[in-house]
């Protein structure tokens, strides 16, 4: 039995981590918020060393000092534009540390309730595992971003996730004491992790992360339970009701359903796409031409999309928006809640290059203010900008809330290609009478811009 | 109470407060919260390290090992890489940071 002491210290652990998630919902106590939880842990491994008496203590300390070697430097290291892929990385592994955890309790859980929590979360670990790492291939497009329905794909997902509850049962009633039978499990919550994520589409693939956050959240409450443990309980809990929610509101940022985003593909509503360039023609320019359309507008908005980010101009951006103000030109950032490749991400990147907070505006200001601006400079953006998600029903994008760009007196697009964007589809906005083009690297071009403003 | 009915008792009342505590967040603040989320169900490392230094036989052993080095990655590279990521939203670094991140860049 844990000692009492030891017990209430787990408690304030817990309610620390509610305190660290409330935190992290306002941008003031975000950091202090993350510390806290952090420290939460901290005090809690060490309690766990101190109160359960633990044999193979060198070898699990050695196995700590692993995981911290390897995780430290890869997030210390990693650009803030892999930052999506990390996240489901790292809550890929979380879920199956809590598959494993539960597999070696199994034949030891005593009774009724935490058998059949432990079966479950073999099941629902290694679901979070085997999603998050093909997660982890679209993101880092190791494999392709497009939906991927295999032949029979519905069918296929049916039966694997029949087969895993068949198993569950069947270990239930075996009592948990079938190892094998619990390796099948485990094998088959792989196969279901991978069919379940393989038809979504690249820019829904962030939703789909949030989503297997919350299951591996419930997995690590459900191993909680199993072992006994209130912490492990209370932080499994909140981060599967929290990651629920926030998959919702993110779906809301993007106009869809959860549902649509996950089955979409199979019925061809989902961001699927073609990926091939267009070959109609288009109005574009030198970088001489497009400066002295800045220069002398009164006001610019700029449209910050994930090819910013890649070309890492964020840098360049805010010199150029600099560069503009010291002109006397009204510059802002509308910021679409899903610009980048994970809501909220692009504000990330921004404050990255120190853009002043009070430049960045939410759509609703920006929409209000791209309505009486001059030009509307998007960067790097496509599918945020298109015009279809408010005009065509047949778009896989329609419904979804964008940034009125095509509002603004001209647009000025600086793309690398006629290429579409991340949902691979065409933007009628390109080949509007008020739009140029201004071809070429993000950055190169901004860095062109920058000089021509500086000789004007 | 069973034991058992009072951990079920706190798991309910745990998934209300989730939800009301992160129910109000702006969509700027989504990645990190998904991140700091993402962390704190590290703390799955407590019952890797539990299990582990219960388990018998070098089959057992080596698989709580495992759990354990995975669970580390998620606690500790949750918490470090979000903390990064708030970092930036703080604005406090010198200005001098700008040139030497710029310089990294990927190209």
């Amino acid at each position: 039995m844990i000692p009492v002491w030891a017990q209430v210290t787990y408690l304030g652990a817990a309610a620390c981590f509610v305190l660290a998630l409330k935190g992290l919902s306002s941008p003031k106590t975000a950091r202090a918020g993350n510390l806290l939880g952090a420290g939460a842990a901290l005090v809690a491994m060490v309690v766990t060393f101190i109160v359960y008496e633990l044999d193979n203590l060198a070898l699990i300390v050695a196995a700590i000092a692993v995981g911290c070697l390897i995780g430290v430097p890869v997030a210390r290291r990693v650009a803030m534009t892999a930052m999506p892929q990390l996240v489901a990385l790292f809550n890929g592994v979380g879920g199956g540390a809590a598959g494993l955890v539960a597999y070696l309790e199994m034949s030891s859980a005593p009774t009724v309730f935490p058998l059949a929590a432990a079966v479950a979360t073999v099941a629902v670990g290694s679901i979070a595992f085997s999603g998050s790492v093909v997660t982890f291939l679209k993101l880092q497009e190791l494999m392709t971003t497009r939906p991927v329905t295999p032949p029979a794909g519905p069918a296929l997902f049916a039966i694997s996730l029949a087969v895993t509850v068949a198993l569950g049962a069947a270990l239930y009633a075996d009592d948990g004491a079938g190892v094998w039978l619990g390796a099948l499990l485990g094998a088959v919550g792989l196969i279901v992790g991978i069919l379940f994520v393989l038809p979504v589409g690249g820019a829904d693939v962030p939703i789909v992360i949030s989503l297997l956050n919350a299951f591996t959240g419930l997995a690590v409450a459900a191993s909680g339970y199993v072992i006994g443990n209130a912490l492990l309980l209370i932080g499994g809990t909140l981060v599967g009701a929290s990651g629920t929610i926030l998959t919702r509101l993110m779906a809301q940022a993007m106009g869809r359903s959860v549902v649509s985003i996950l089955f979409g593909a199979f019925k061809g509503g989902s961001t699927a796409g073609g990926g091939a360039a267009s070959a109609r023609p288009v109005r574009s320019a030198g970088p001489d031409d497009v400066a002295i359309m800045l220069a002398y507008a009164r006001r610019v908005i700029v449209v910050p999309g994930y090819g910013l980010a890649v070309a890492q101009a964020q840098h360049t951006i805010r010199e150029l928006v600099d560069l503009l103000e010291k002109r006397g030109v009204e510059v802002g950032y509308a910021i679409h809640p899903v610009a980048g490749r994970m809501p909220g991400h692009m504000n990330v990147l921004l404050a990255e290059a120190n853009v002043p907070y009070e430049q960045l505006l939410e759509m609703d200001t920006a929409n209000g203010q791209l309505r009486t601006a001059d030009v509307a400079l998007v960067v790097g953006a496509n599918d945020v900008v298109n015009p279809a998600a408010r005009t065509s029903p047949g778009s896989p994008i329609y419904g979804m809330p964008i940034l009125d760009a095509d509002h603004a007196g001209a647009i000025v697009f600086l793309k690398r290609s006629m290429r579409p964007g991340f949902a691979g589809i065409e933007n009628e906005l390109l080949f509007d009478p008020k739009t140029t083009l201004l071809f070429g690297d993000a950055k190169a071009s901004l860095t062109a811009l920058v000089t021509a403003l500086k000789s004007l | 109470m069973d034991p058992s009915i009072a951990l079920l008792t706190v798991f309910v009342l745990a998934i209300f407060t989730g939800y009301e505590v992160v129910s109000k967040v702006s969509s700027t603040l989504h990645t990190p919260l998904m991140s700091g989320a993402n962390a704190i169900h590290g703390i799955i490392l407590v019952g890797a390290v539990v299990v582990t230094g219960h388990a018998d036989g070098a089959g057992e052993v080596t698989i709580g090992l495992i759990a354990v080095v995975l669970a580390t990655l998620n606690l500790v590279g949750g918490f470090v890489v979000t903390d990064r990521m708030l970092e930036m939203f703080s604005g406090k670094r010198p200005p001098a940071d700008t040139e030497v991140a710029a310089g990294k860049g990927t190209e």
